[in-house]
């Protein structure tokens, strides 16, 4: 016994799973001690993020529906840094694919089903194109694409802005565009539930009826089967093979005859494809429409957090965005509830970052409690 | 020509005070990856600055203690940064994504705290004073609202930030502690081998970029606007740390980027206020899409320091 012990816990710590959640472990420590310096009760906040999750099935569902968005910008970041690049641009490759699902929702006339998929297919083609550009720009002219993503992302923000201001697309004085047609809504019973049938239906069923109640829709599961797929390129084929050979040693790769340039691009082009997967499914399935940013909403940078944290895989990704997710919407519940800052989630998840990033510090930690326990 | 002149003016003048957050921004910047310590969390850091500057300027009612709490505000965020990075062998971008959710974390759960559940500050009493106001107006040297009041008539913040990059550039190039950096930079182990301590070198270097940063931040809320709010730096940071790479790591390069920034913020009010037709997000999208066509056409490669990103382990580990 006492000689597995120590492999057990070496096995432990070589995995990156255990340090994924000795970090998660520690952001929540983290959390609880902001909290309680501030004059909150800890596990009273904890409680309450708690119940805003699982207490009732329509919470449950809003978790997943704020997860959607950070898992699939999640995959977009995590694809990138596979492959040797820093996608800082899920944020506009997100708004260019919002954008384009909007328009191709509202412009286009087409049946149920059809109308989603090709505003879904516009979308990833428009971001991927928008994506592709930074890696272009990188392959050819070897600028860096943390900056070219960066100045990327503010074009898109303006350019969202700008297209709201359209008299044919947006509703003048709203700061919003028309709402798509109701054939591209991606959402789930959502026609059946409004009606006569449905609602009746849903008076006896109060469980569905309280998960219906929410906007669920079918991103979640385009998500995990995009998470499917980025898992089966990556690892099961010759191109996602390169492509992780270009990212481990570029050099290397160029010697084995890959072309490190083409990859390049391709890599940042389904990146971005990613990207605007998850702005079309936040069209399509929750907002309906977009609107005049002020700011940037945050959807990219998230999906940078859900990546790292996910140890940049297509598994990781899920589970790190609907932690995230979970977070996010269970945590606002604090501010009403016992006026806690709900900021609290952002320290909580910056914290998880930090620890992720240092795993020689966790593995220090650890390995000096090992020795003080001997002792 | 007296109309033009003002215009003119009013466009110098709007184009500094729109420059000089990402200049403080940007020299952090220059200092850090000069040592070799990539930082992303530039954008935290500065958040941070700027809810500190603003809420210290408004419980003290003066703008200079404010000014210098949003500098160490920074400056300890820079601390944590180090720490991960030079301590513990932090990859060192992932930690700046780090730094990113914790300045804004931090902020906005301070000013829920002490502005009643807001995420916003209350207006601070006084702002970063206008230095040369007084040879300004009626009876003084120059007449109120000519072009050189247009001018010259700005925050001190401004004019430190211009001090600030000669300074930066006076360091880094003429003195002993600035070749040392730049050696950290370049080539650590050669440097480490000479008895220059690179952990110590770096660990100011980031300090300082956090408070730089932190300066920055302040330069918005205490004297572009007169509080903080949660959307006032949504990307400042960026844009600094893009300027600073797009000056080739070089403060007086940096500096003329930042302008380049502040200068098309400047001409999107100008063409605001004469109603010029053009949609002002096409505008705002100008600087963004200029500074692609540069880099693209002029700077090429770009010219880091060569031991960026690299973790240094003395132990040659």
């Amino acid at each position: 016994m006492k000689l597995n012990f120590p492999n057990l816990k070496e096995q432990f710590l070589k995995g990156t799973l255990g340090l994924t959640l000795i970090s998660i472990a520690l952001g929540f420590i983290l959390g609880a001690l902001v909290l309680l310096v501030a004059g909150f009760n800890p596990l009273e906040a904890y409680w309450v993020i708690l119940k805003g999750i699982f207490s009732r099935p329509k919470y449950v569902s809003y978790v997943i529906i704020y997860a959607t968005p950070l898992i699939v910008t999640g995959l977009s970041v995590a694809f990138a840094m596979r492959t040797g690049l820093f996608n800082i641009g899920a944020e506009g490759q997100f708004i260019v694919g919002a954008i384009v699902a909007a328009a191709a929702g509202y412009f286009f006339k087409l049946p149920v089903g059809l109308h989603a998929a090709v505003a879904i297919l516009l979308a990833m083609t428009a971001a991927a194109c928008w994506g592709g550009l930074a890696g272009y720009i990188k392959a050819r002219f070897g600028v860096h694409e943390v900056i070219s993503t960066i100045m990327l992302n503010w074009i898109a923000l303006y350019l969202s802005n700008f297209v709201v201001t359209l008299e044919s697309f947006g509703r003048q004085g709203t700061g919003k565009t028309y709402a798509i047609q109701k054939t591209a809504y991606i959402d789930i019973l959502g026609h059946w539930k409004r009606s006569k049938a449905g609602i009746a239906f849903l008076r006896e069923h109060p469980v569905l009826w309280d998960v219906l109640k929410s906007p669920v829709n079918m991103g979640f599961i385009f998500a995990i089967l995009l998470a499917i797929l980025v898992w089966y390129i990556l690892n099961k084929t010759t191109l996602g093979y390169e492509l992780r050979a270009v990212g481990f040693n570029p050099d290397a790769a160029e010697a084995g005859g890959i072309n490190v340039k083409r990859s390049m691009v391709i890599s940042m082009a389904i990146s971005g494809a990613l990207g605007g997967a998850a702005g079309a499914f936040q069209v399509l399935g929750v907002s309906h429409r977009i609107a005049k940013l002020a700011a940037m909403e945050g959807y990219g940078f998230d999906g940078i957090a859900v990546s790292l944290i996910g140890n940049n895989s297509g598994a990781g990704s899920v589970f790190a965005g609907l932690l995230f997710g979970a977070l996010k919407y269970g945590g606002s519940k604090i501010q009403d509830a016992m006026q806690a800052p709900t900021e609290v989630i952002n320290i909580m998840v910056g914290t998880i970052i930090l620890f992720v990033a240092m795993p020689k510090l966790i593995r220090l930690i650890l390995t000096f409690k090992g020795r003080g326990g001997k002792s | 020509m007296e109309a033009i002149l003002k215009d003119l003016g009013f466009l110098i003048g709007t184009t500094l005070m729109y420059s000089t957050p990402l200049i403080f921004t940007s020299l952090g910047g220059v200092i850090t990856e000069r040592s070799g310590v990539v930082n992303i969390g530039l954008e935290g850091m500065m958040f941070f600055g700027a809810f500190v500057g603003a809420a210290a300027a408004y419980f003290t009612q003066d703008p200079w203690i404010g000014f210098f709490c949003a500098g160490l505000a920074g400056a300890l965020l820079g601390l944590i940064h180090a720490v991960a990075c030079v301590s513990f062998a932090a990859e060192q971008i992932v930690s700046g994504i780090a730094i990113n959710f914790l300045g804004p974390g931090i902020a906005l759960f301070l000013s829920r705290m002490l502005f009643d559940g807001a995420t916003q500050t209350l207006t601070v009493p006084n702002k970063i004073p206008l230095p040369l106001s007084f040879l300004f107006g009626e009876g003084k040297l120059f007449p109120s609202a000519g072009v050189m009041d247009l001018i010259f008539n700005r925050f001190a913040t401004v004019y430190l930030a211009f001090f600030l990059v000669w300074l930066v550039w006076f360091v880094l190039y003429k003195t002993k502690i600035g070749m040392r950096l730049q050696a950290v930079g370049e080539h650590p182990e050669a440097a480490d081998t000479l008895g220059i301590s690179v952990y110590r070198i770096r660990y100011s270097a980031v300090i300082m970029s956090g408070f730089f940063a932190g300066m920055g931040g302040a330069a918005m809320s205490i004297a572009v606007v007169s509080r903080f709010s949660n959307t006032l730096i949504s990307g400042h940071g960026f844009i600094a740390l893009a300027a600073m790479i797009f000056g080739k790591w070089r403060p007086q390069g940096a500096l003329l980027a930042c302008l380049l920034f502040g200068g098309a913020k400047g001409f999107e009010i100008f063409l605001g206020a004469k109603g010029v037709p053009i949609p002002s997000s096409i505008l705002a999208m100008l600087p963004y899409i200029l500074t692609i066509v540069i880099l693209v056409s002029f700077v090429g490669k770009t010219t880091a320091p060569a031991a960026i990103g690299k973790i240094f382990d003395k132990s040659g580990k």
